[in-house]
């Protein structure tokens, strides 16, 4: 059984050698993430993000943007999540019964 | 859980040194002094996250820190006064309502959810009520992400 976890574990450590080895260099600029259009025509949402960003919000950090306004729903989420995590913390630890 | 004696009569806390203040006069000066820069930067790291990398989960981590460094050194007891233990997870769940708050009244105002162009803060321009609407959900993220490290600090305490 510890001879098949181990053979499972570099099966996978294969698979990501394999995929970052094939990732394209940074910064380049004729990988498909970077085009205004991808290859099926339609409009790349970081060419806008990056176009638009500043002059949306006048913030000029763009990742905040993205984070704050752009995907702002997924930021929800995550804040969400963190609270779920405290709350499931505190039903598991609290043995004496405090009142949340 | 329910209702089991002798898990209702044993001590609850893990370890009750733990809730003790100091014994070394060092620690508890050094940390006294340290607390307040560890708070200002994390305001500093939340505030900043329009100009540089930062933000509210950041700064919410940062903020905690400041918290735990008083719960680790002075003890709970005295260290209540910064942040009292029954209002963290209160507190946590009133930042998500905060981040909330500011989706629907957004969708009340007209339009879609979590569209800061429809804040009710007058005399701005659509820039810049986007501008203070992100300032507006990072405070709710700071405070949850504050909160509830320090919520979860104080159950594993048991207090």
């Amino acid at each position: 059984m510890k001879v098949l976890s181990y053979i499972v574990l570099a099966a996978f450590f294969g698979i990501l050698v394999r995929a970052i080895v094939e990732l394209p260099p940074r910064g380049d600029v004729s990988s498909p993430v970077h085009q205004q259009t991808n290859a099926t025509g339609t409009p790349v949402a970081g060419a806008y993000y990056i176009q638009n960003a500043y002059r949306d919000t006048r913030t000029p950090n763009m990742v905040t943007v993205i984070l704050g306004d752009y995907r702002s729903f997924d930021t929800l989420g995550e804040t969400i999540v963190v609270l779920a995590g405290g709350v499931a913390c505190f039903f598991i630890l609290n043995t004496r019964r405090r009142k949340p | 859980m329910n209702g089991s004696p002798d898990r209702d009569q044993r001590d609850p806390c893990l370890d009750e040194s733990l809730k003790e203040p100091t014994d070394s006069i060092i620690v508890d000066i050094a940390s006294r002094v340290i607390t307040p820069f560890i708070l200002l930067i994390g305001l500093y790291v939340f505030f900043h996250g329009h100009y540089s990398p930062g933000g509210g989960f950041q700064g919410g981590v940062l903020l905690a820190a400041g918290i735990l460094l008083l719960r680790l050194s002075l003890g709970v007891a005295v260290s209540q006064a910064i942040m009292p233990t029954r209002m963290t997870l209160r507190l946590a769940a009133g930042g998500v309502l905060v981040f909330l708050g500011t989706g629907l009244a957004a969708v009340f105002l007209g339009g879609n959810f979590l569209d800061y162009h429809y804040l009710p803060l007058p005399g701005l321009s659509p820039e810049y009520l986007r501008y203070y609407g992100i300032l507006l959900i990072e405070v709710g993220v700071t405070a949850t992400v504050m909160l509830t490290l320090v919520a979860i600090y104080d159950e594993l305490l048991g207090c």
